[in-house]
């Protein structure tokens, strides 16, 4: 085998490694679901009819016009919910003695990283499908054609895949699996701040310049104007370079706190 | 295979380790010679550890010149690590697959096959009496069967050297013997072993070769008896029913020390036959009455405490430091 087949094989070896963790306790994965929905229902029901008010009616009322609004806020939550798995996993790795024995072995470089991002990927798409049938089942409707909805997929896994190697490199730069589990906790205050659950043209200054500018809400309103037909613009451009951006230095961090770790533990 | 003595499995040239400001390796040389069980001794924080991580390719050395199975281990250390397994100090096992999962792991990241990893997994669970268990839990294995899975695990891709850190301790006396016996099977198929331990019996049970480490430095080596040789120890032991005994023995024995409190007199001797017949003659001329009579010949507790000026830290030495300190 050449050495491309080998970091291949690596790292499929690990994603099936991380997946098998993952089926055997789906514990951390319902959890992860759970936030989300949890806003979805707490969003709709509790602020929704208020909230709705001010979007004018879609016949049924406030709170529907409020459910078409928030969904693609709901699916943003979704995946920075989904991504705090992925420190808390490769914090586990990493503080545990088999990442040692991983060390010792002729096993491709970045194969252990690898399999912890593609199997949060993957756990990110099923949780994300399980918020979109709560969704549906609490009435959400779209109108989306075939197309867009393969564009809406695109978007998140893009997006999901930025902080996914996040937090894989905040659970590198953690000490303990603890602090794994609260350093990521950020990723699910930002889209409060974003456009996913109030306009932001409601929020005083200051606070609605940080909520334009910061990256939640261009992949927000592309999704929105994907899944309700409303204007994209260059929001979709701005939602795609941040994700490449966050994408490409979280990766070189997480590989370079990689890197350095194995030549600075003490023994 | 057939044993090499012109190229050792490793050799170590001069290495030195710092963690901050605390030397850890302060130039270090060692050669451990193919096909055999190499022991480096030493008590906690003695650089044990340190030393099996630079080996193993985990760290890398601040000074010195390292070749495992004929690879610099700077340069080359993919080659070194496609031969080496490491079973270390703290479990390296992945607690949320099974026993059998955790050695299908190690059998596709060796790129055995499909096949081959199959029956490689199976032979091991069997080998390591592990199979009733394969499909449970890690959750429900004991700690000899951890450490056996642990071992097994490094075993999946054929190692030609292993290195074992610690590999007993912590057990109970019946997994620790079953440890032994497992490794004295590995290096009768020809594998290299360096092992590191704090048990002074361990070394002298399974090494053919020892290397004693204090504070970063190798203090003593050589095989176990020729360590013993070099330290004097041995001694017949008396044990007195009275104390009028002891002192009319003292009185007869040149050389001898008492102990008036545990009515014990130790006559420094290697134990042989002859000076045994001549000792006991002696004082049965005398009439004086013997309890009891043992022989210590010296043993690794001995060779470490002369050596390094102090004792183990283990509290089963202990009782050697009382003995030799006045």
């Amino acid at each position: 085998m050449t050495s491309f087949a080998y970091t291949f094989a690596d790292s499929a070896t690990m994603l099936r490694r991380n997946l098998k963790h993952q089926l055997r306790y789906p514990s951390l994965t319902l959890m992860l679901a759970g936030l989300p929905i949890v806003f979805l229902l707490l969003f709709v029901y509790v602020f929704g009819g208020q909230l709705g008010t001010r979007l004018g009616g879609h016949g049924a009322g406030g709170r529907g016009a409020y459910l078409t609004y928030v969904v693609p806020g709901i699916l943003i939550i979704t995946v920075a919910s989904a991504a705090l798995g992925t420190a808390i996993s490769v914090a586990t790795d990493m503080t545990g003695g088999i990442i040692d024995r991983f060390r010792t072995m002729a096993i491709s470089r970045g194969a252990v990283l690898t399999g912890h991002v593609i199997g949060s990927l993957l756990q990110t798409l099923a949780v994300l499908v399980l918020v979109l049938g709560v969704s549906l089942a609490i009435g959400f409707r779209s109108h989306a054609t075939a197309l867009e909805w393969l564009a809406v997929a695109g978007v998140l896994a893009l997006f999901a895949f930025a902080l996914i190697w996040l937090s894989a490199a905040l659970g590198m730069a953690a000490k303990s699996v603890e602090t794994a589990s609260n350093t990521p906790m950020f990723l699910t205050l930002l889209p409060f701040l974003s456009s996913g659950f109030v306009a932001t043209a409601t929020m005083p200054a200051g606070l609605r310049q940080f909520a334009e500018y910061e990256p939640f809400t261009p992949v927000t309103q592309t999704v929105r104007g994907l899944l309700t037909g409303g204007p994209i613009g260059t929001q979709a451009i701005a939602a795609i370079a941040w994700s490449i951006g966050i994408a490409l230095v979280s990766y070189l961090w997480a590989v370079r706190l990689y890197n350095r770790r194995r030549a600075a533990t003490p023994g | 295979m057939t044993i090499n003595s012109a190229r050792p499995a490793i050799s170590a040239r001069a290495v030195r380790k710092s963690f901050d400001d605390h030397v850890a390796l302060d130039g270090v040389d060692l050669t451990v010679a193919e096909g055999a069980i190499f022991s480096l001794l030493g008590p906690n924080g003695a650089g044990k550890t340190t030393m099996v991580r630079i080996l193993s390719t985990l760290i890398a050395a601040d000074a010195g010149y390292i070749q495992v199975g004929g690879h610099d281990v700077t340069a080359d250390p993919d080659a070194v690590r496609a031969l080496i397994g490491v079973t270390g100090q703290f479990s390296a096992v992945d607690n949320y697959l099974t026993g059998e999962e955790n050695l299908r792991l190690m059998a596709d990241l060796r790129h055995l096959g499909r096949a081959a990893g199959r029956r490689r997994v199976a032979e091991l669970l069997e080998r390591f009496d592990l199979t009733d268990a394969a499909r449970k839990p890690l959750s429900a294995y004991s700690g000899g069967m951890r450490r056996r899975l642990d071992l097994a695990m490094t075993l999946v891709g054929n190692p030609s050297v292993i290195f074992l850190d610690e590999p007993t301790t912590g057990l109970d006396p019946r997994s620790r013997r079953t440890m032994w016996q497992i490794i004295r099977e590995l290096v009768a198929d020809g594998v290299t072993i360096f092992l590191t331990t704090q048990y002074l019996d361990e070394a002298d049970e399974l090494a053919d070769h020892v290397a004693v480490l204090d504070h970063g430095r190798i203090v003593a080596e050589g095989t176990p008896a020729e360590l013993k040789r070099r330290i004097p120890g041995g001694h017949i032991q008396l044990q007195f029913p009275e104390p009028d005994a002891l002192r009319a023995a003292a009185g007869l024995i040149p050389n001898a020390s008492a102990d008036d409190d545990q009515l014990i007199l130790q006559i420094p001797g290697d134990g042989s036959v002859a000076s045994l017949r001549r000792l006991l003659n002696e004082l049965d001329d005398a009439r004086i009455d013997v309890e009891d009579l043992s022989i210590h010949s010296p043993d690794l507790d001995d060779v470490f405490f002369a050596v390094t000026g102090h004792a183990t830290t283990e509290p089963a030495t202990r009782r050697y430091e009382e003995v030799l300190q006045p």
